[in-house]
């Protein structure tokens, strides 16, 4: 039972919030907001416990003290955006779905914890559903506006085709070699025709989920039409929870097949950081920005993915960890800002420092993190990933990505410079943002901060990862 | 063993008070703020106390030398297994040592600061500063590993420029906090350049295995040659480069005398006790690899020390503005240390050169720090920084006039006071070793003792001068660091740094020998005895030696043209000629390429904006057909 605790937890406290929801008055909705925020705080703290891990169920299910961690960095991502969405939620045309919000949110999850810790195909199959069809109702939360039915309808179909070919590739991988399970899958997996289809095939429906060039087209419209925390929980826990697992799988399912997924993610991941950049230099929207800028930064963790050794994992895991922290802190500005005044664009952001010094100078160090500029977190995780793809000799994707970098600078820069430089008639006007968001941001630039300076944290990964691979 | 691990607090409290100060100082009242600075720093003090008597009388000795012991070590930045950044704490008697001096100097300065900035603006911010200029020392001092060093080098110099600069609002004192940052930074330059050949050539950062005799790193590696030296020598030679800047040893020296823009407190701290004896210590810690792989870089380390002594032994002479005289002084104090090591061996007896060299260090810290808390107090009481207009002022600040004759004594060599002690251990080794540079500084003794006077009656004898209001005593809380420090400048010199710190950290048997102590006691008192003569009463016989030398005085009461040689250097040929076409390449070449770069970039951008038409279908087809493409493709090249 503990080895599966991460899920057991949350399954617990989805029910129990379940039955409050369904006998809690309609005007009294708003009651459980904080009960939740306490119960999956104890959840987050507990998941560090250090407990015990092996397999359930004959292999379907397996979890390692590296899976664990990422389960736990999942929940620390979770747990600052159910902090940082109260405002959002407290808002009146909300009332009535406050539950529903922490149900579904929560049902993903744990979908995702599943499938991280799969040891065969159906199983990882269910986690990722599970983990993805909520979402769309997420994402079609304000129904009632066109933009935000558009983007629950365009990431439903836009993922069902993903899940056919996925689907079809796993069960190409079946048919060839007559076995769901990752352990004996990874005996017979050489490189048939048959079974390149089937790899990319199943690559393919990942690279769906973490927005990769050409899967990516759908994030645009859904990370704009969504509500902004959903957009952050989209580009964040939901993608860092599909680079785990493409990881696990590359690394362990696909091991012999290596030369080839190299080559394949050495193509994709230059496309990805490339196009994301073309894209992202173009926007004028704040949450079209930042997911264009998020794809980008897909393109890098790919290029981490390809130094396939402990450093590359280890690098990996804590790009993905600074990532989530920088992407929450700088999503959590911009919701701030979009609650208050009902501003998305960065025009909009025009002379914000001087007005709101404190919500400016904390977006600066998020954009400064995810632009990769020392002394912050960003700087320690994109460092890494490139030392990690030049013990490879990838020189040439390294120059690539450096250059890329160049770029995402430039862009980030564009917003800080709209805040700090650019001066505007009717700037934003001062407000004090309320308890809950500045708790979230105030998590987001401790992480920033804490994870840039100190390297425990980046010695813990690293000495996990000694088990996997 | 003894737990060292609290060792670590010594340097962090001074880092906590610093960022307590820095983001709380402007709520506190600016004397609250003062005090908790003074009482963190108090309590750095007193852990290093205790440290430095656990280190010496209580750590069991190891085949009779003290150990190198690692009191806290952590992997800072891991590369690769074998390439990894460390942060830790080293204890050895050197840094042991040098732990006592900065935390004492650094609690002077606190206490003393609390009633000389008193109405000061940003009172907190002095405060603040203050203790990350300490806690960057204390970090550079403890530092495990070159790397570390090298952090904290920086750092040191940072929080020197902020302080140096702390009157943002005077353009002097701007223009000198940007001076000594380019010039020290410029060194530093070469001291990286020395790490990254020394690590290179040794493939490690860790001063331990660095500094071992014995250990691989100095067997090997000095094979390779280039330009005639090893590349052990050249890497010592910039490692030096670095050490030279902070040391403020000639050709590097231009900074220190206008560092002296800087709040008095500061100039006591820095230039005078801590900060400037870095390049020292730097030598200090790497000795062993000059001494057996370097020995050419130490013979360099020697005469440029002893030059800088007497040359600015010189031009001390020649100075008006008290404060410079000390800088002066300063700089050519710190030229006896750096002669010391290099003339020095290693081991026994043959390190005595070693030993004085650290115990010069060690008791000049008390009495510079002195000397310029007491030109703290006379500014403070006359509001000027020029002697020439000062005279007469003993009856009016008794305390600040006998500290002042003390550390003037101290300074000069005469015994029983400190300096005498250490003065004359390097001046043995320097008899024993080279005859020539003991020449050198043995002259510079009776220069020093000569100025020193000269200060010292121009400001407290000759004629009274009208002052705006009566001078009057500092009050006590700044007269107390200048007694307590007053007893270190006398008591500092009995303590047995032959038994303690030395180069093998073995003791050895040393005496005072009476044949190079009498002769430097007596041109020690010609000094004074020269300068009595000429400064204790107005005469003009200072007049008529200067017109005798005439233009030699003038060159170096213009500190000999250096810095507008320097001018020179920079704007009329590097800025001309170099920086001049280097800009036009890159305004129009370079910048013209990078335009050309954002119009393809953001052209591009424009056009690929189609593919994102929010068409569903559209979207389906790409996904479907870049899976379809990719798996051809990849079909197609694995099956070849």
């Amino acid at each position: 039972m503990l080895i599966m605790r991460h899920e057991l937890l949350l399954v617990i406290i989805t029910v129990i919030l379940l039955l409050v929801e369904i006998f809690l008055p309609d005007n009294r909705k708003h009651t459980i907001i904080l009960p939740s925020i306490l119960l999956f705080f104890i959840v987050t703290v507990l998941g560090f416990i250090p407990g015990p891990t092996g397999e359930l169920f004959g292999g379907m299910y397996a979890t390692t003290p590296l899976i664990l961690t990422m389960k736990n960095i999942l929940n620390l991502g979770v747990l600052i955006i159910f902090i940082q969405s109260v405002n959002w939620l407290k808002k009146i045309e909300n009332k009535g779905k406050i539950g529903e919000y922490y149900l579904i949110l929560l049902s993903t999850l744990i979908g995702m914890d599943y499938m991280i810790s799969s040891g065969d195909f159906l199983m990882f199959y269910l986690g990722l559903e599970l983990a993805t069809i909520p979402l769309a109702t997420l994402a079609a939360w304000e129904r009632f506006k066109e933009k935000s039915a558009e983007a629950g309808v365009k990431l439903i179909f836009t993922s069902a085709l993903s899940s056919g070919i996925l689907l079809y590739g796993i069960s190409m991988i079946y048919g060839t070699t007559g076995s769901v399970y990752f352990r004996e899958v990874m005996g017979a997996f050489n490189a048939t025709p048959l079974q390149v289809l089937a790899f990319i095939f199943f690559f393919a429906g990942m690279a769906f989920k973490i927005a990769i060039v050409p899967f990516h087209l759908w994030i645009a419209d859904v990370y704009e039409g969504s509500p902004i925390n959903i957009t952050s929980y989209l580009s964040v826990i939901s993608k860092g929870a599909a680079v785990f697992i493409l990881m696990i799988i590359l690394y362990t399912v696909f091991y012999k097949i290596a030369l080839l997924w190299r080559d394949v993610l050495y193509v994709t991941s230059i496309l990805t950081m490339t196009i994301g950049n073309l894209f992202a230099i173009r926007q004028r929207n704040i949450k079209r920005f930042l997911a264009f800028s998020s794809i980008a930064q897909a393109g890098f963790i790919l290029l981490g993915l390809i130094g396939q050794s402990q450093l590359g994992m280890t690098t990996v895991i804590y790009f993905v960890l600074v990532y989530i922290f920088s992407n929450l802190g700088a999503f959590g500005v911009a919701g701030i800002i979009s609650n208050v005044t009902g501003k998305e664009s960065i025009d909009d952001y025009d002379g914000l420092y001087r007005t709101n010094p404190l919500l400016s100078l904390t977006m600066m160090l998020a954009l400064f993190s995810l632009a990769g500029i020392p002394p912050v977190a960003g700087f320690f995780g994109k460092f890494f990933l490139f030392t990690a793809a030049a013990q490879k000799g990838l020189y040439l994707l390294v120059i690539i990505g450096v250059l890329n970098t160049i770029i995402s600078l430039y862009y980030y820069l564009l917003v800080v410079k709209a805040m700090f430089l650019n001066t505007s008639d009717q700037p934003i006007a001062y407000f004090r943002s309320d308890a809950y968001s500045r708790i979230g941001l105030l998590m987001c630039v401790a992480g920033i901060v804490i994870i840039g300076f100190a390297s425990p944290v980046y010695e813990f990964i690293l000495s996990l990862s000694h088990g996997l691979y | 063993m003894i737990n060292f691990s609290y060792t670590v607090f010594i340097v962090l409290i001074p880092l906590i008070f610093f960022v307590l100060l820095g983001f709380f100082g402007n709520k506190f009242k600016p004397l609250v703020s003062g005090i908790i600075g003074t009482s963190g720093l108090f309590i750095s003090f007193l852990l290093s106390c205790y440290t430095a008597y656990q280190y010496f009388f209580v750590v069991p000795k190891i085949a009779g030398a003290f150990p190198k012991l690692i009191a806290y070590n952590t992997v800072w930045l891991r590369f690769t297994d074998t390439l990894h950044i460390d942060l830790g704490v080293l204890l050895d008697p050197i840094s042991v040592m040098m732990l006592i001096v900065i935390t004492t100097v650094s609690f002077m300065v606190h206490l003393y600061s609390i009633g000389y900035m008193k109405g000061e603006k940003g009172y907190e911010r002095f405060f603040s500063f203050l203790s990350l200029f300490t806690f960057s020392m204390l970090g550079l001092v403890i530092a495990t590993n070159i790397f570390q060093m090298y952090i904290f080098w920086e750092l040191v110099g940072v929080s020197s420029y902020l302080l140096i600069g702390f009157y943002y609002e005077k353009d002097s004192a701007v223009a000198a906090s940007k001076k000594a940052f380019i010039v020290t930074r410029f060194a530093d330059l070469g001291f990286l350049i020395g790490i990254l050949i020394l690590s290179i050539t040794t493939k490690t950062f860790d001063f331990i295995s660095l500094t071992d005799p014995k250990g691989p790193a100095l067997q090997q590696g000095s094979s390779i040659l280039f330009l005639g030296l090893s590349t052990m020598t050249w890497s010592m030679i910039f490692v030096f480069m670095g050490g030279a800047g902070k040391s403020a040893m000639f050709p590097l020296h231009i900074w220190l005398p206008d560092a002296m823009e800087g709040p008095t407190p500061v100039s006591a701290l820095i230039h005078a006790a801590t900060m400037v004896v870095a390049g020292v210590y730097l030598v200090a810690r790497m000795f062993p690899i000059f001494v057996i792989s370097a020995p050419a870089a130490l013979t360099v380390v020697a005469y440029v020390g002893a030059f800088t002594s007497l040359f600015a032994a010189v031009i001390a002479c020649t100075q008006y503005d008290i404060k410079r005289v000390l800088a002066y002084s300063t700089m050519s104090q710190i030229g006896y240390m750096m002669l010391a090591l290099g003339v020095s061996g290693y081991g026994g007896h043959e390190g005595l050169g070693y030993m004085a060299s650290m115990f010069h260090l060690f008791t000049h810290a008390f009495f510079k720090a002195l000397l310029f808390l007491c030109a703290g107090a006379i500014i403070h009481a006359v509001h000027t920084n020029y002697m020439t207009e000062m005279g007469g002022l003993r009856k009016h600040l008794p305390i600040t006039h006998l500290t002042f004759l003390i550390a003037c004594f101290a300074i000069a060599g005469i015994p029983p006071f400190a300096g005498f002690f250490s003065k004359d251990e390097i001046l043995a080794a320097a008899f024993e070793n080279n005859k020539l540079l003991w020449a050198v500084e043995y002259a510079v003794a009776g220069i020093t003792a000569f100025y020193m006077f000269r200060l010292y009656y121009r400001i407290f004898w000759g004629k009274e001068q009208h002052y705006s209001h009566p001078p009057h005593e500092a009050p006590l809380v700044m007269t107390i660091p200048l007694m307590l420090l007053a007893v270190g400048a006398i008591l500092a010199g009995l303590v047995p740094f032959q038994n303690l710190v030395t180069s093998d950290s073995l003791p050895f048997e040393n005496h005072i020998e009476l044949g190079i102590a009498i002769p430097s006691i007596l041109i020690a008192l010609l000094g004074i005895g020269i300068a009595t003569i000429f400064y204790r009463k107005e005469t003009n016989l200072p007049q008529k030696i200067t017109r005798t030398l005439g233009s030699f005085y003038t060159a170096a009461y213009h500190k000999f043209y250096f810095d507008e040689l320097y001018l020179f250097i920079t704007k009329k040929i590097l800025f001309d000629r170099v920086s001049t076409p280097v800009a036009w390449f890159d305004r129009h070449i370079v910048d013209g390429m990078m335009n050309g770069v954002s119009y393809v970039t953001n052209s591009v951008s424009g056009r690929i904006k189609g593919f994102q038409s929010g068409q569903l279908q559209q979207y389906a087809w790409v996904f479907v057909s870049g899976a379809i493409a990719l798996a051809l493709a990849f079909i197609y090249l694995w099956t070849l």
